[in-house]
C-alpha cells in the first residue's frame, strides 16, 4: 500500500519507525508541526536522512559558523562553506576546488567498498562545482599496526582507494598513515579531492528557473547504502557489524569515469543550468537541496528513476546511496541535447520532473502524491542542537603525567633504526606503490615528498601543492593548540615545496556530540583551528564533521584532519625533499625546543601519552614560509613525527644521498625533540649566505648542520653512524612484513 | 618534406593515459589524431596508439571488449599490412585480445596494483625502439594490477630466438611476467605491446625521467625511412 500525503491526513495516529530511522521523538513532532500532519513513509524517510547528524551538521552548526566569522579577508575565495566544495582564485583565471572528507564506518563494515566509494563521494562533489578532478590523497589512521583487524581493514581500505582511484585515471599525491589503538573499532578513512576549472565555470547546486527539467543521470538506483548517513554515519557502532553491511554502497569506477567526461562535455557545452551530485542521503538530498537553494519548487515523477531492482518502494529510492549518480537542472530547450552527450558516453540519463513555482517540493509515485514538504525544512532549516560541553575529568591528570619521567636512551644509534623502523615512522611505499600516481601527466611531486604538487597549466607551469596532516595524540592533549598544530604543519609541507599556502580544507573525526567531553574537544579544535586560520590568513573553505567514532563509550583519539591548498606561479621551480648534490650544506631552519609530550618516540617506546603537546608559534611558522618560498634551496622537508632525526633519514633515502651533519646540546633532545616551525634544507655552498641573510630578515633560526655526501651514510658527529642500506631496510621492511 | 606524422591515440570509454599519449605524440614532433573507440576510422593516421587505462571497465578480461570496438577493425586490418601500433598497458592487452600479440597478460603475482618506477632494458629494434641503443637501461613508471605476461614455452622460446622481446625487467619484476617479459613486438616488428608507460617518462618535472619519449621519436624515424 502506497502511503500518499491523502492517507497521511486521514489516519494521523497510525505508529511511524521514526526511532529506527534515527529521529529524536521531539525530531519526529517537528515534522508534524511543519507538516501540520503526519509524515507519509516517503517524508519520513526524507527528513530522517536529511536530518541525520552526517546531513544536517546539528550538532557542529553552532561552532563552525566561526570558521566564517573569523575567516580572514581574501579576495581568492570564489566559492565557500556551503557549497559542494570551497573554490579559490588561483590565478590567469584559473580557479580550483578541494575538500576532504570521511568514509570511515563504512569502511570498517566493509572496507574495500567504504573507502572505494569514499573516493567516488568526493570525487563527485569536485566534478558537481564545474571542475574536472585532477589529483586525490587519502588520509587514513587505522588501529595497532599489528592488531589482527588492522590486517583486515588495511589491505582492504588500501586496495579500495586504489581500485577505484586508479580507475578513475586520477593521480594519487599524498596523505596519511597513522596507527593507534583508539582506531582500532572505528578506522579513519577521509579522502580529499582537487579538481580545476576557469573561474567563469563555477556551477551552482541550485534548481532555479520555472519549466527547466530535473535531470538523473548516471547509473540505475538500486538497493545499496540505504541508511548510511543516519544508520552508519551517524549512530555509535556496536557489534552489529555484519548486519549493517547493506548500509554500505558498492562502487562502479568505470561508470564514475564515463559520468566526469560526460558532465565536462555538458559543462563545456553549457548545458547545465545547476547540479547536483548524489551521495549520502541520495536522492533525498539531491532534490531538496536543489529546490531550497533555487526557485523552492519542483516536481518529481519518481517512478521514471530508473532501477537495479524494480520492487524498490519509493522510500528506498528516495533513500539509496547507489554511487555514480547525478542530478541536473536543464533548460527544456536543451534536454536533447543533453541527453543526445549522455548517450554518446552511454551514460543513462531520465528527466524526472521540473522547477515549479510552488515553493514545494512535490513527488508523485505512479500518480500519487507521497511527498508535499517546503524543501528549505528538510536541507536547510533541520534541528540544531547547542549540546554540552564539559572539559574531561582526566584532562588534568593527563596534561600533568609528562614524558619527563620518561628513561632516556643511551644507545642514539639503535634509537633510530628502531625509530626508521616504527610503524608511526616507516615508509609508507606498501600503501602508496597501490596508487597511480603519474596518470594525467601533471604530477611533479607526489609521496613520500612533504607535498603533492599538481600543475594545472601546461603553458605557464602553474599548480597547487596539497598537504593533509593531523595529529590525534597532540589534539587529545590538547585539541585547541593540537588542530593548530594540524594547520600549521600542513601549512609548512606546501610551504616546503615553495607553494603559498592559501586556504584550508577540514575533516574534524570525532567521538559522540552526546558526550560533554568530545564536545568539548570538538569545541576547543574548531576554535583553535578557526583562530588559527585567521592568523595565518588562509580561510576554510569548507570540510566535514564526523562524529560517533568510538568503541563503546569510548572515543577516538579527537582527529582533526587539516588539509592546505597552496600555489605556485611554475611548478618548475618546486623544492623537493631529498638531498640531491654532495657538497651541498644541510641547514636546520627554526629553533629547537624540548618537546615530548605526545612524540613519536613517547608513543612508539613507552606507550606513554601525555604532558602538553609541542609549542604552537604560527608567527614562526608564516616566517618560515617566506624564507622557504624566497630561498634557493635544492631541498626541504618539514619537521615533525620524529623530529630532526626522522627528517636527516628520509632525505638521504630519498636520492640515495649520505649526510654529515653536527648538532649542538644533548643529541636526544636535537634529533628527537618534535619542536614546530622547523625544516631541514639544503643549499649550494655559493647559496649559504643569500639562505642566512633571508633567515636573518625574516627572524628564523638558520645553524648549519654539515654537509650532503656522496658516501651513503648517515652520520651525526659523535653520535652515531647508519649506512643508508641498513636505514632503508630498516624503514622499508616493517608494512610488507606486516602486510603481504 | 612530408607533412606531419600523424599519430592516432584511441580513446575507449574508461581509457585514461590517452591524453598523455596525445602530449607525449606531440613532444615528440608528430600531430596527434584523437580518435573514438564507436568510429571505426583511423583519420588518415599513419600509427595508432592504444592507451593505458581500463577499457569499458575491463570487469570482464582486461581488453577483451575493446578488441570488439569498431575502431578496431581498420586498427587490425592496418597492422596486418604494417601499421605501427604501440599498445601500452591495457592497450597491451587488447592487442594480445586481438592476436595481434601472442600471449596474455593477468593478475599480477603479488595480487596488488603495482605503481612504481621500474629499470628496463630496451632489447629488440622496432619500429617503436629505433631511438634505443641495443640493451640501453632506461627507467619508465609501471603501473598495473594485471601485468604478468603469460605465453606457452614455446611462444616464449620463438619471441626470444626471434628478438620479439622489446624490453625487459630488470631489478625486480614487478608483476611475474614470464621470463621478466615487459614488452613484445610482432614479426615484423610494428606491432608493439607494452606494459610499462613511456608516456608517463617524457619529461622530468613530471616523471622518473624522459627515457620514455624515444618510444615516441622512433615512429618518426621508422615511418620516414620506410
Amino acid at each position: 500500500m502506497i502511503d500518499t500525503v491523502e492517507r497521511a491526513a486521514d489516519t494521523p495516529d497510525e505508529p511511524q519507525p521514526y526511532a529506527d530511522l534515527g529521529l529524536a521523538p521531539d525530531e519526529y513532532d517537528r515534522i508534524r508541526d511543519i507538516l501540520g500532519r503526519r509524515p507519509t513513509a516517503a517524508e519520513l524517510a526524507v527528513y530522517s536522512v536529511m536530518w541525520s547528524e552526517h546531513c544536517s551538521y546539528k550538532s557542529s552548526k553552532v561552532h563552525l559558523r566561526q570558521f566564517g566569522e573569523q575567516a580572514p579577508r581574501t579576495d581568492r575565495l570564489l566559492a565557500g562553506i556551503g557549497a559542494n566544495a570551497g573554490v579559490v582564485d588561483a590565478g590567469d583565471g584559473w580557479a580550483v576546488t578541494f575538500k576532504v572528507e570521511s568514509h570511515n564506518h563504512p569502511s570498517y563494515v566493509e572496507p574495500y567498498q567504504g573507502a572505494a566509494t569514499g573516493v567516488g563521494g568526493i570525487v563527485r562533489d569536485i566534478l558537481a562545482m564545474g571542475a574536472r578532478p585532477v589529483a586525490v590523497m587519502d588520509p587514513l589512521r587505522f588501529g595497532p599496526a599489528d592488531a589482527p583487524d588492522t590486517a583486515r581493514v588495511l589491505p582492504g581500505v588500501v586496495a579500495g582507494i586504489g581500485g577505484y582511484g586508479n580507475c578513475l585515471g586520477l593521480p594519487n599525491v599524498g596523505g596519511e598513515v597513522v596507527f593507534d589503538p583508539s582506531y582500532l573499532g572505528n578506522p579513519l578513512v577521509n579522502a580529499l579531492c582537487v579538481g580545476v576549472l576557469r573561474t567563469g565555470d563555477i556551477q551552482q547546486a541550485a534548481a532555479t528557473g520555472v519549466g527547466n527539467k530535473v535531470v538523473l543521470f548516471g547509473a540505475k538506483t538500486g538497493r545499496d547504502g540505504i541508511g548510511g548517513v543516519s544508520v552508519l554515519a551517524s549512530a555509535t557502532f556496536d557489534d552489529a557489524r555484519q548486519s549493517k553491511r547493506p548500509s554500505v554502497q558498492v562502487g562502479d569506477p568505470f561508470a564514475e569515469k564515463v559520468l566526469i567526461e560526460c558532465c565536462l562535455e555538458l559543462y563545456a557545452a553549457g548545458l547545465v543550468a545547476g547540479i547536483s551530485d548524489l551521495g549520502g542521503a541520495g536522492l533525498s538530498c539531491a532534490l531538496t537541496e536543489l529546490a531550497s537553494a533555487g526557485d523552492g519548487g519542483m516536481h518529481v515523477d519518481l517512478e521514471r528513476v530508473p532501477l537495479r531492482e524494480p520492487s524498490m518502494s519509493p522510500e528506498e529510492v528516495l533513500a539509496s546511496e547507489s554511487q555514480e549518480r547525478m542530478c541536473a537542472i536543464v533548460a527544456p530547450g536543451r534536454v536533447a541535447e543533453f541527453l543526445a552527450v549522455c548517450a554518446r558516453w552511454d551514460v543513462l540519463a531520465t528527466v524526472l520532473g521540473e522547477v515549479t513555482a510552488t515553493g514545494r517540493l512535490e513527488v508523485d509515485w505512479h500518480g500519487r502524491r507521497i511527498v508535499d514538504v517546503p524543501p528549505r525544512t528538510v536541507a536547510h532549516e533541520g534541528p540544531v542542537y547547542h549540546r554540552l560541553i564539559g572539559r574531561p575529568s582526566d584532562q588534568d591528570g593527563l596534561v600533568a603525567d609528562g614524558p619527563d619521567r620518561l628513561p632516556r636512551p643511551d644507545d642514539l644509534r639503535a634509537l633510530l633504526l628502531r625509530m626508521v623502523a616504527s610503524p608511526g615512522l616507516c615508509s609508507r611505499a606498501w600503501v602508496t606503490d597501490q596508487y597511480d600516481r603519474y596518470v594525467q601527466g601533471n604530477t611533479v611531486l607526489a609521496q613520500p615528498e612533504d607535498a603533492g604538487v599538481v600543475r594545472i597549466d601546461e603553458a605557464t607551469g602553474r599548480g597547487v601543492a596539497i598537504a593533509t596532516d593531523g595529529n590525534g595524540r597532540f589534539t587529545r592533549l590538547d585539541p585547541y593548540a593540537g588542530a593548530q598544530l594540524a594547520l600549521a604543519e600542513a601549512y609548512r609541507n606546501v610551504a616546503a615545496t615553495g607553494a603559498e599556502p592559501i586556504a584550508v580544507t577540514n575533516c574534524l573525526n570525532f567521538g559522540s556530540p552526546e558526550d560533554p567531553g568530545v564536545m568539548w574537544q570538538f569545541s576547543e579544535a574548531v576554535r583553535g583551528l578557526a583562530d588559527g586560520c585567521r592568523q595565518l590568513g588562509t580561510p576554510v573553505t569548507g570540510g566535514n564533521v564526523s562524529f560517533y567514532n568510538q568503541t563503546g563509550a569510548t572515543p577516538i583519539l579527537p582527529t582533526p584532519v587539516v588539509g592546505v591548498l597552496g600555489l605556485l606561479d611554475d611548478v618548475g621551480r618546486r623544492t623537493p625533499m631529498g638531498f640531491a648534490e654532495p657538497g651541498d650544506v644541510v641547514v636546520l631552519l627554526g629553533a629547537t625546543g624540548e618537546h615530548f609530550g605526545g612524540s613519536e618516540w613517547a608513543f612508539a617506546e613507552h606507550g606513554h601519552l601525555g604532558g602538553s603537546p609541542p609549542l604552537v608559534d604560527l608567527a614562526a611558522e608564516q616566517a618560515l614560509a617566506r624564507v622557504l618560498r624566497t630561498a634557493p634551496l635544492r631541498s626541504a622537508h618539514d619537521l615533525s613525527d620524529g623530529g630532526l632525526a626522522q627528517a636527516l633519514v628520509e632525505c638521504c633515502l630519498r636520492r640515495d644521498r649520505g649526510a654529515t651533519v653536527a648538532v649542538d646540546g644533548d643529541p636526544f633532545v636535537a634529533l628527537f625533540s618534535e619542536s614546530t616551525a622547523r625544516a631541514v634544507v639544503s643549499v649550494a655552498e655559493d647559496d649559504l649566505d643569500r639562505l642566512a641573510e633571508l633567515a636573518d630578515e625574516h627572524g628564523v633560526p638558520c645553524l648549519a648542520l654539515g654537509e650532503v655526501t656522496e658516501q651513503p651514510t648517515l652520520t651525526v658527529v659523535d653520535v652515531l653512524s647508519v649506512p643508508l642500506a641498513d636505514l632503508r631496510t630498516a624503514s622499508e621492511s616493517t608494512l610488507p612484513a606486516l602486510f603481504d | 618534406m612530408a607533412s606531419v606524422l600523424r599519430v592516432g591515440v584511441v580513446t575507449f570509454p574508461g581509457s585514461l593515459d590517452d591524453r598523455d599519449a596525445v602530449r607525449a605524440v606531440a613532444l615528440a614532433g608528430a600531430e596527434p589524431v584523437r580518435l573514438w573507440h564507436a568510429d571505426a576510422d583511423l583519420h588518415g593516421a599513419d600509427a595508432v596508439v592504444l592507451p593505458g587505462g581500463f577499457s569499458y571497465g575491463d570487469y570482464l578480461r582486461c581488453g577483451a571488449i575493446a578488441r570488439f570496438a569498431p575502431v578496431l577493425g581498420p586498427i587490425v586490418a592496418g597492422a596486418r599490412d604494417g601499421l605501427p601500433v604501440l599498445g601500452i598497458c591495457n592497450g597491451f592487452q587488447v592487442l594480445c585480445e586481438s592476436h595481434l600479440l601472442p600471449g596474455a597478460l593477468i593478475r599480477n603475482d603479488v595480487r596488488r596494483f603495482v605503481c612504481r618506477d621500474q629499470r628496463l632494458r630496451i632489447e629488440a629494434r622496432t619500429a617503436w625502439t629505433a631511438a634505443y641503443r641495443a640493451g640501453q637501461d632506461v627507467v619508465i613508471p609501471i603501473k598495473n594490477g594485471e601485468g604478468g605476461f603469460v605465453a606457452d614455452d614455446r611462444t616464449l622460446d620463438e619471441l626470444e630466438a626471434e628478438g620479439r622481446v622489446v624490453a625487459r625487467y630488470l631489478g625486480g619484476n614487478p608483476n611475474g611476467s614470464a621470463r621478466d617479459i615487459a614488452g613484445i613486438a610482432n614479426a615484423a616488428g610494428t606491432v608493439v605491446g607494452l606494459m610499462p608507460h613511456p608516456e608517463h617518462a617524457v619529461d622530468p618535472l613530471t616523471g622518473p625521467s624522459a627515457d620514455g619519449l624515444g618510444f615516441f621519436t622512433s615512429i618518426l624515424t621508422s615511418l620516414v625511412s620506410a
